[in-house]
């Protein structure tokens, strides 16, 4: 059982906080860390797998400080977000490389490449890779030694849907195994796919914590509100107003629209089209004003 | 304190492209440069110490040794891919002894041997000129692979700061500021040279003494601080 813990950890660049005083701890299985982009989820990463001195606080691996250890490495698998890998290798060559590292063969090493399914294009040199294939050669360097934490930076960024999958798959048997795997992303979704437990941070501040329904539950549950134009706004309002899921109509004139505010998200998404049927409306614009994830993740720090 | 490992993947990021096309150059240059000088001038002593201290030693050797020590690590520090060897159970002091030694076994290799050869070339190792250089190009090139090492952990700017130390530091300061000269790699190692050569060729400003002393403590000092940097390294930052 590996137990990742972070306490009171703050860090700063100059004036700048990057982290601010959070304190958590990951456990076996998979763990999604969220939160926008800029929010302090690389640093604290870095901070995570060592490359990064906290500027208060403690980061501890099973009770082992992991700042300037290098014998902590034994036990973490390190996916970093940047491209960077000695492009002049082939994955192949790569990948014994990192394995050499551990003390370990060429077996090790075949064995990674088996698991993230890159056998095929092992021979090929990385700079002819496309994205999803160096993350999966990234993949197979992390876990060459069977580590038993992995830590992943955005790992699904530039992927496309089927090695998302992929990578999402080999990531929930890794914590199936029992190993405790972390990876930070900035897309709900994809934290919701994948993880049980997720960790949101905002602005440097660890936002919330726990299972990924009651999160999502305090983020759908907030109210909505959306930009509606019609061939009828004001007979669309009237009708909108009577049921219950809508809280609030404004009629903006300089805008030639509604904008609505609806309490009950899935009850006024299927309510709206029915309604504009039924009175014979031309629905033209339906769009979300405020579904930016910066507005989801500061409704969830209110809350 | 050696890791073949580290020491495969260096060799194979400073020798590939364009870096190994900028190393060849330059004794390339210096082999041209001999041949057109012997046949044109016949084979002289003074002229062999000329070109090759005034090209070989005061020029060649530091671009090199700039080139192979700052590209060692600077660019794998850049790039970021630095965190394959630093999430390893590895000794920091480990991964920079190695790239020591492959930034220094390059820079003798690209500096050293094209000296040795442009000294047979120029008189036939007359007077010792040619050993005497050689000797100077090898043990130059261990003191600038550790300043030029270190200079990579340090900062992004390495090479330009490199270069300005080799060219502008040791060879203009160095023939404007005589107290220049004292603290400079090039005229450590023509003390060791001026042993070797015949003659009153070759010439330094250092005595034996000191300057063994200061290419001693510079490579030990250098390395051991650039191994304290990479403890140290931050790879964040990007936030």
């Amino acid at each position: 059982m590996t137990t990742l813990s972070i306490d009171h950890v703050s860090r700063w660049f100059g004036n700048v906080v990057a982290v601010n005083d959070i304190t958590m701890t990951i456990g076996p299985g998979v763990t999604g860390l969220l939160g926008p982009n800029g929010a302090g989820k690389s640093t604290l990463i870095n901070m995570m797998g060592g490359f990064l001195a906290p500027s208060t606080g403690s980061v501890t691996l099973d009770g082992q400080p992991v700042w300037r250890n290098e014998a902590i490495y034994k036990h973490i698998g390190i996916v970093p977000e940047r491209e960077a890998m000695y492009d002049f290798l082939t994955g192949r060559e790569f990948v014994v490389a990192n394995a050499e590292l551990h003390g370990l063969g060429a077996k090790a090493a075949q064995r990674a490449l088996a698991t993230v399914e890159m056998e095929y294009a092992q021979d090929r040199k990385i700079s002819t890779y496309s994205k999803g294939m160096r993350q999966r050669v990234k993949m197979a360097s992390a876990l060459v030694h069977d580590p038993s934490l992995l830590l992943l930076d955005e790992p699904f960024n530039g992927m496309d849907p089927r090695q998302r999958m992929q990578l999402m798959e080999l990531l929930r048997r890794m914590g199936d195994e029992g190993r405790t795997v972390l990876f930070s992303s900035h897309i709900l979704e994809e934290v919701e796919q994948l993880a049980r437990h997720i960790e949101v941070v905002v602005a440097g501040r660890h936002a919330a914590s726990g299972d990924f329904r009651r999160i999502r539950r305090l983020m759908t549950d907030r109210p909505h509100r959306y930009l509606v134009r019609s061939s009828d706004d004001r007979a669309l309002a009237a009708a909108l107003i009577a049921d219950p899921s809508t809280s609030g109509i404004e009629v903006d004139v300089t805008e030639g629209a509604l904008r609505v505010q609806a309490v009950d998200f899935g009850r006024f998404t299927a309510l709206l089209p029915k309604v504009a049927r039924d009175h014979g409306i031309r629905l033209l614009t339906v769009s979300p004003s405020d579904e930016s994830l910066e507005s989801v993740f500061s409704y969830l720090v209110a809350a | 304190m050696y890791d073949p490992t580290v020491a495969r993947l260096t060799y194979r990021a400073l020798l590939g492209r364009r870096r190994a096309l900028i190393l060849g150059a330059l004794p390339l240059l210096l082999l041209v440069i001999s041949v057109a000088v012997r046949a044109l001038t016949g084979a002289d002593d003074q002229t062999a110490a000329d070109v090759l201290g005034g090209f070989a030693l005061a020029t060649m050797v530091p671009i090199i040794g700039v080139i192979a020590g700052t590209g060692a690590i600077g660019p794998e520090i850049d790039d970021g891919s630095v965190v394959y060897l630093l999430s390893k159970p590895l000794k920091r002091s480990t991964i920079i002894l190695t790239k020591l030694i492959v930034a220094i076994a390059v820079t003798m290799v690209f500096s050293a041997v094209p000296t040795m050869i442009a000294g047979l070339i120029l008189n036939g190792n007359g007077q010792q000129i040619a050993v005497a250089y050689t000797v100077a190009a090898l043990v130059s090139s261990i003191a600038y692979s550790a300043l030029f090492l270190l200079l990579g952990t340090v900062s992004r700017h390495a090479v330009v700061l490199g270069l300005v130390y080799a060219l502008v530091w040791e060879a203009l300061f160095g023939s404007l500021v005589p107290g220049a000269r004292t603290l400079s790699v090039q005229q450590w190692s023509l003390a060791v040279a001026q042993k070797l050569a015949g003659g009153d060729l070759v010439t330094s400003d250092v005595g034996l003494t000191t300057a063994t002393v200061l290419l001693v403590a510079v490579t030990v000092l250098a390395t051991w601080y650039a191994g304290q940097k990479l403890r140290a390294l931050k790879l964040a930052g990007e936030e």
